[in-house]
């Protein structure tokens, strides 16, 4: 089986209304098909590798969003289920993320390293 | 080593996102890969001469890797004589480099 | 070397971005070298072969429907199958099932079907290539 990587960058992108990342969401629907496939998250993506995410309380006159995006457990469940997910370093510290407040299982990746990530991987999809 | 198509759409004044892919470009080609770094859409915009970016774009070139700007792109952006290191080509080569057996491509 | 196959994901729904011309440029450009494509449109793409696209006239040129001649992506996409058919190539459209649902897309040109992420990834791993265009 070929390696997968996919490339996160867009962050917060349509998540209230799609109640997920969608990218995120089709990478875990592909590793649940059987694909071996790792996720790097780069740019303002890495702020998906934070823990605490919550998009509660939208609400539209009376109708209440019943079930927000919790895009923190969905990272957390992919690492579950096997998934490697991986965030640039550089990004984390641009942001000011401090090492405590990342999803456990999360591994870093100082960004001269990534070519030696793609070269690791048969295919590389830049979300 | 392997084969990488970088096809690049967004131009590097936009925010740092661009010149970033550009170094992995130079990173993957300083790795023994066969790099080419395929300029589309708005990414053809630094290859004007005597943007600021034209520098970057000739130290990629000296690196080996091939910097392609699309003819299309250029022409609807009125870029007629860009940087001379550049390669200008069409959709055709690009659907060729990325059949190229071996190949990574990846769009940014 | 014609006979290859070529397997695109886009994202970007009609009118928003240059990535969907690039993406049927790049499907076009196989086709006529006698290339197999296979199309994932997914999330916003899936409106680019609605049906009930329309060309409109341009108020600020003065130009009426027929002058104007707008394009709307689902011609485009319609004539694409139609040089696929030509050159004896084989184009597979895959919109995705749960994006299409949930932007009221289900009425779209012949040509493409109903499918899921399972679709792009059999096809992807049957390809000589693959190429995901995501939107921003």
């Amino acid at each position: 089986m070929p390696k997968i990587l996919s490339i996160v960058e867009t962050a917060y992108r349509a998540t209230i209304e799609e109640q997920d990342d969608t990218v995120l969401w089709l990478s875990h629907m592909l590793k649940k098909a059987g694909a071996d496939i790792s996720i790097l998250l780069r740019a303002n993506a890495v702020n998906y590798a934070v823990k605490g995410q919550d998009a509660s309380g939208i609400a539209f006159g009376e109708i209440k969003m019943a079930r927000p995006p919790e895009i923190d457990k969905d990272v957390a469940q992919m690492i579950e289920s096997g998934m490697a997910v991986f965030v640039v370093e550089e990004d984390i510290k641009d942001r000011g993320l401090p090492e405590t407040e990342l999803i456990p299982g999360i591994r870093k990746l100082n960004r001269h390293m990534i070519p030696h990530l793609l070269d690791q991987h048969d295919q590389v999809w830049h979300w | 080593m392997g084969k990488y198509v970088l096809i690049e759409s967004r131009a590097p004044f936009d925010g740092p996102d661009s010149e970033q892919f550009y170094e992995l470009a130079e990173g993957l080609a300083k790795r023994g890969n066969e790099t080419t770094l395929f300029l589309i859409q708005n990414g053809v915009l630094p290859t004007r001469k005597r943007s600021r970016y034209n520098g970057m774009l000739s130290r990629l070139v000296e690196s080996r890797v091939r910097v392609i700007a699309d003819r299309f792109s250029l022409r609807e952006r009125a870029i007629r004589s860009p940087l001379e290191a550049i390669i200008q080509a069409d959709v055709d080569t690009l659907v060729d480099f990325i059949l190229e057996p071996g190949t990574k491509t990846i769009w940014h | 070397m014609a006979g290859k196959i070529i397997t695109i994901a886009i994202m970007d729904a009609p009118y928003e971005s240059a990535n969907s011309t690039s993406a049927l440029r790049i499907v076009q450009s196989a086709l006529q070298k006698g290339h197999g494509v296979n199309v994932f449109a997914y999330e916003g793409a899936v409106n680019l072969t609605m049906k009930a696209q329309q060309p409109h006239p341009n108020p600020v040129k003065g130009t009426s429907v027929e002058q104007e001649q707008h394009p709307t992506t689902k011609e485009w996409i319609a004539a694409l199958f139609k040089l696929a058919q030509e050159k004896g190539a084989k184009l597979d459209w895959v919109n995705c099932g749960l994006c299409v649902d949930e932007r009221g897309a289900g009425d779209w040109i012949e040509g493409p079907k109903r499918g899921g992420p399972k679709d792009f990834l059999e096809a992807s791993l049957a390809s000589d290539a693959t190429l995901v265009i995501a939107t921003k």
